[in-house]
C-alpha cells in the first residue's frame, strides 16, 4: 500500500509534466535552484568539518532548527503543502491510516524540497566524520530530523486547516503569521548592523537552548555524543523521539477527522439589499466596479494580496528607527495596492465566462478591476503619504510624496491590467483550503510578476527620482512639479495599460477562460 | 430572408481541436427561431464545445456562427446582447448573493436599474429562491446555483437561449417550474438550445432535436422526423452505438461469494 501511494505520487507529476512545456521549465528550474542549494549546504558543512575552534555542533543546531521551522511554517503563510495525493481522495477506500500516513510521509520527501531536506540532513550529519563515536549515531539522527520536517509540515497543516476555513480567522491569522515573517528580515539587518560582535558564546548559548526543543534536538544529539555526554545525548534522543511521536499523533487525529468532515465554508454571511450593485451607476461599468469592490471585500484571497500594506510603516520603522526611510510608505503601498489586480483574472477563475458572454468591452471589464481597487487604495496612500510626512516632520515634502505615490499607483495599475489579461496561474478557488498549491503554478506567476514589477518600477523612476530630489533638497518647487507630473505621467500610463489590456482581453479572453479550466 | 425564417442560430463547418484531440468536427447545425431545440449525444461528444462556441466563450478553430444573421465572432457585442447563456460546469460570481448576481447580469447586459430590480424579483420568485435572495451563492446547493444561473441567462430578456445541461441536480418540482418558464418563452417568440443527457425530457420537451457523437451531428431535425417512429431513446442508440449486451460482470450479484 505504501509503495502504491509513492508511485502515484510519481505517476502524478510524471503527467503533470506531460500536460504542459511550462511544467518542465520549472521544475528544471526549481531543480537547478535545488541543486544550488544543496552545493552550498554540503560544501559550506565540509567547511565546518573542518574548522578550528571547533563549531560543528553550533552549526549543525542552528542550521536543522531553521530547517526544521522552515518545514513546519512555511506552509501556512505562503506556498502551502505540495497537494498532488490528497488524502481525502481515499476517503472510499479501505486503507489502514497507518499506511496511509507513511505512504504520503514518503511521498512529501519525492519533491524538489524534500531532496534537498534529505540531502542537507545527511550533510549535518557527515559533518561529525571526524569523531567516529558521533558518526554512529548521526545518519540515524539526520533520518529523524527529516521525519520531523515533514511530519511536522503536515501536522501543523492538516491541524490548522479546519480553523483556517473559518473566513475570518484566516484573514486575521494570515496578517498575524506575517507579521513576524516580515519583520526577520529587517531585525536581523538591525541586530546585526549595529552589534556586529554577535559572539560566538551568544550564539552557542542558542544553540544550547534550542538543543532541548523540539526544533533543535535531534541535530544536538551528535553533538553531545561527540562531547561524551551519554546521558545529554539520550535526553536530547527522548526530546527528539518525543516529538516525532507527538506531531505523527496530530497529524493522525486530523487526518482522521479531515477524511470524515470535509473542509467547507462555513455558513455566515448574509446581506441585505444590493451593497455596492445599489450604490454605484447602474451601467456595466457600475456594475463591473460594483463585482469589484464586493469581492475585494468579501474575499479573503483579494486581503492576502494586499496583507502586507498594514504592515508597512512597522517595517519601516523597523529599518530605519525615527529616520527618513519613513518617507517611502506612500511610495510602496501604492505598489503593492496597484499590483494587487494583476491576478484578478486568475481569481475570477471560471467565473470569468460572465464577461465573456455579457456584452462588454474589453475595457470596461479592466476599467471595473481599476476603479474597485482604487477606491480603497487611493485614500490609504493619501493618509500614509500625509502621515509619514508628518510623523518625520517633513510637511514640507507632502506634495512631491503624493506625486511619486499617485504616479506608482497609476503605473502599477497600468502594469497589472496587462499582466492580468495575459497570464492566468493556478490561484486558490475561493473557499478551497487556503493550505493547498495548486501544481505548476510557480514558474509562469514567477516570470509575470518579476518582469511586470520591474517594468513598473522603470517607469516610476522618472517621477521617483524628481521626487527624491525635491525632498533631499528641500525644493518646494520641485516638489510641486512632482505633485503634478507623477499623476499625470502615472495617468497617461493608466490610459494605455487599460487600453492595451482591454485588447488583450477581447483578443485572447476565450484563451484565458480555457486554460483556467484547464487548472480545474 | 424575412425576419422570421432566419435560423436563430446557424453553425456552419465548425471545428475545434484541443491538442491531439478533435473535440468538434465540422458541426453544421441550423435552430429555427421561435424552436425549442434538444442537443443529444453521448459523453464527450462535443456538445459543450459546440455550445461554448456558439455563445463566445471559446473561438472554433474554424467556421462561422450566425444568431439571428449576425456573425458572432465578427461582431461579438451585437450579437452577445441577443444571447443568454447558461454554461456547464463553471463557477458564478459566488461571493454575491443571488440576487446581486441577477443585478450583475442584468446590469452587465446594459438593463437600467428600475428594469433589473423589477426582474431579478419575478425571476427569484418563479424560480423559488425568495428566500436565498440575500444568501450568498458559494452557499446554495448545485441545483439552487443552476436555477440563479438560470436566472442570470434570462434576466435581460434575450432572443436566443442557450443552456447547457439547465436540468442538473435541479429538483423535479423546480424542473418543472423551470420547463414551464421555457415553454411560455419559446410561445411567445423566443428560442431555446438545452443539451440534456435525459432523452425522455427532450422528447417531452424539445421540438426539435440533434444527436451528436465523436464532434458530428448524426441527425437533426424534428424531434418526430429523428425518431422516426421509435421513442428518442432507442433512436439515440441506434445511431450512436455502444451498448453492451449485458453480459460480462455475472460476478456483481450480491448472492455471489
Amino acid at each position: 500500500m505504501v509503495a502504491h501511494l509513492v508511485q502515484l505520487k510519481l505517476a502524478l507529476v510524471r503527467n503533470g509534466l506531460r500536460r504542459s512545456p511550462w511544467q518542465v521549465v520549472g521544475l528544471a528550474f526549481a531543480g537547478l535552484y535545488g541543486l544550488f542549494a544543496i552545493v552550498l549546504v554540503v560544501g559550506s558543512l565540509a567547511a565546518v568539518s573542518v574548522q578550528t575552534p571547533d563549531i560543528r555542533g553550533l552549526v549543525t543546531v542552528l542550521l536543522g532548527s531553521v530547517i526544521v521551522l522552515g518545514w513546519w511554517v512555511v506552509p501556512l503563510v505562503s506556498f502551502g503543502v505540495d497537494a498532488t495525493v490528497d488524502p481525502a481522495r481515499f476517503v472510499t477506500f479501505t486503507i489502514p491510516r497507518r499506511s496511509m500516513l507513511l505512504g504520503l510521509a514518503i511521498g512529501a520527501v519525492l519533491g524538489i524540497p524534500g531532496v534537498v531536506t534529505v540531502v542537507s540532513a545527511l550533510a549535518i550529519g557527515g559533518v561529525w566524520w571526524r569523531t567516529p563515536t558521533a558518526l554512529l549515531v548521526a545518519p540515524a539522527c539526520a533520518l529523524l530530523g527529516v521525519a520531523t520536517c515533514i511530519v511536522g509540515s503536515r501536522a501543523t497543516t492538516s491541524a490548522s486547516s479546519h480553523l483556517m476555513s473559518k473566513r475570518r480567522v484566516r484573514e486575521l491569522m494570515a496578517a498575524v503569521t506575517l507579521v513576524p515573517l516580515v519583520l526577520i528580515g529587517p531585525l536581523i539587518g538591525r541586530t546585526s548592523a549595529s552589534s556586529a560582535h554577535l559572539t560566538r558564546e551568544a550564539l552557542e548559548q542558542v544553540a544550547a537552548v534550542l538543543g532541548w526543543t523540539p526544533l533543535g534536538a535531534v541535530w544536538a544529539v551528535p553533538w553531545e555524543v561527540a562531547a561524551g555526554d551519554v546521558a545529554g545525548a539520550a535526553g536530547r534522543l527522548g526530546v527528539a523521539v518525543g516529538t516525532l511521536v507527538a506531531l505523527t499523533v496530530v497529524w493522525d487525529r486530523a487526518l482522521a477527522h479531515a477524511l470524515v468532515n470535509p473542509l467547507h465554508e462555513v455558513a455566515s454571511t448574509r446581506a441585505r439589499g444590493l451593497g455596492w450593485f445599489g450604490r454605484l451607476p447602474a451601467t456595466p461599468l457600475g456594475a463591473a466596479t460594483a463585482r469589484s469592490l464586493t469581492y475585494w471585500v468579501r474575499d479573503p484571497r483579494y486581503a492576502l494580496a494586499i496583507a502586507i500594506v498594514p504592515l508597512l510603516p512597522v517595517l519601516l520603522w523597523i529599518l530605519n528607527p525615527g529616520g527618513s526611510s519613513l518617507l517611502f510608505l506612500g511610495p510602496s503601498a501604492a505598489f503593492f495596492f496597484g499590483w494587487g489586480v494583476s491576478a484578478d483574472v486568475a481569481y475570477d477563475g471560471s467565473a470569468f465566462w460572465t464577461h465573456l458572454a455579457a456584452p462588454i468591452t474589453g475595457l470596461t471589464d479592466r476599467l471595473g478591476r481599476v476603479i474597485g481597487a482604487a477606491a480603497l487604495a487611493v485614500p490609504v496612500v493619501a493618509v500614509y503619504s500625509v502621515g509619514s510626512a508628518l510623523l518625520t516632520g517633513r510637511p514640507d515634502a507632502i506634495p512631491a510624496l503624493l506625486g511619486v505615490s499617485y504616479g506608482v499607483l497609476w503605473t502599477a495599475f497600468s502594469g497589472a491590467s496587462i499582466v492580468s489579461a495575459l497570464v492566468v496561474y493556478p490561484v486558490q478557488q475561493p473557499g478551497e483550503n487556503p493550505f493547498q498549491t495548486r501544481q505548476g503554478a510557480s514558474m509562469v506567476a514567477v516570470v509575470s510578476q518579476l518582469v511586470g514589477w520591474s517594468a513598473v518600477l522603470a517607469l516610476s523612476l522618472p517621477v521617483a527620482g524628481l521626487a527624491l530630489y525635491a525632498i533631499t533638497e528641500h525644493s518646494s518647487a520641485l516638489g510641486w512639479l512632482a505633485f503634478v507630473v507623477g499623476p499625470l505621467l502615472g495617468g497617461l500610463l493608466l490610459f494605455l495599460g487599460v487600453c492595451i489590456g482591454g485588447r488583450l482581453i477581447e483578443r485572447n479572453g476565450t484563451d484565458l477562460l480555457q486554460r483556467i479550466q484547464s487548472f480545474a | 430572408m424575412p425576419e422570421e425564417l432566419t435560423p436563430a442560430l446557424e453553425l456552419r463547418g465548425l471545428w475545434r481541436r484541443f491538442g491531439q484531440k478533435i473535440a468538434v468536427a465540422g458541426i453544421d447545425l441550423v435552430v429555427p427561431a421561435g424552436s425549442f431545440y434538444g442537443l443529444v449525444g453521448p459523453n464527450g461528444a462535443g456538445k459543450t464545445t459546440s455550445l461554448s462556441m456558439s455563445t463566445g466563450l471559446l473561438k472554433p478553430d474554424f467556421g462561422t456562427v450566425l444568431v439571428h444573421g449576425q456573425d458572432l465572432w465578427a461582431n461579438p457585442l451585437e450579437v452577445k446582447r441577443m444571447l443568454g447563456v447558461l454554461p456547464d460546469g463553471v463557477r458564478l460570481f459566488d461571493r454575491l448573493t443571488g440576487e446581486q448576481l441577477i443585478t450583475y447580469a442584468g446590469l452587465l447586459h446594459g438593463l437600467d436599474r428600475a428594469t433589473v430590480a423589477h426582474r431579478a424579483r419575478d425571476l427569484l420568485v418563479a424560480l423559488d429562491l425568495t428566500g436565498d435572495a440575500g444568501t450568498l451563492v458559494v452557499e446554495y446547493s448545485a441545483g439552487m446555483t443552476k436555477k440563479v444561473a438560470l436566472a442570470c441567462a434570462m434576466v435581460h430578456a434575450p432572443r436566443l437561449l442557450v443552456l447547457d445541461e439547465p436540468f442538473e441536480a435541479v429538483d423535479p418540482v423546480s424542473a418543472a417550474n423551470i420547463r414551464d418558464i421555457l415553454a411560455s418563452y419559446v410561445a411567445s417568440g423566443g428560442t431555446v438550445i438545452v443539451s440534456s443527457h435525459v432523452m425522455d425530457l427532450v422528447q417531452r420537451m424539445c421540438d426539435h432535436v440533434a444527436v451528436i457523437a465523436a464532434g458530428h451531428v448524426l441527425a437533426a431535425g424534428t424531434v418526430d422526423d429523428v425518431r422516426g417512429g421509435q421513442s428518442l431513446e432507442d433512436r439515440f442508440v441506434e445511431l450512436v452505438g455502444g451498448r453492451g449486451t449485458g453480459e460480462g460482470l455475472a460476478w456483481l450479484r450480491t448472492s455471489s461469494s
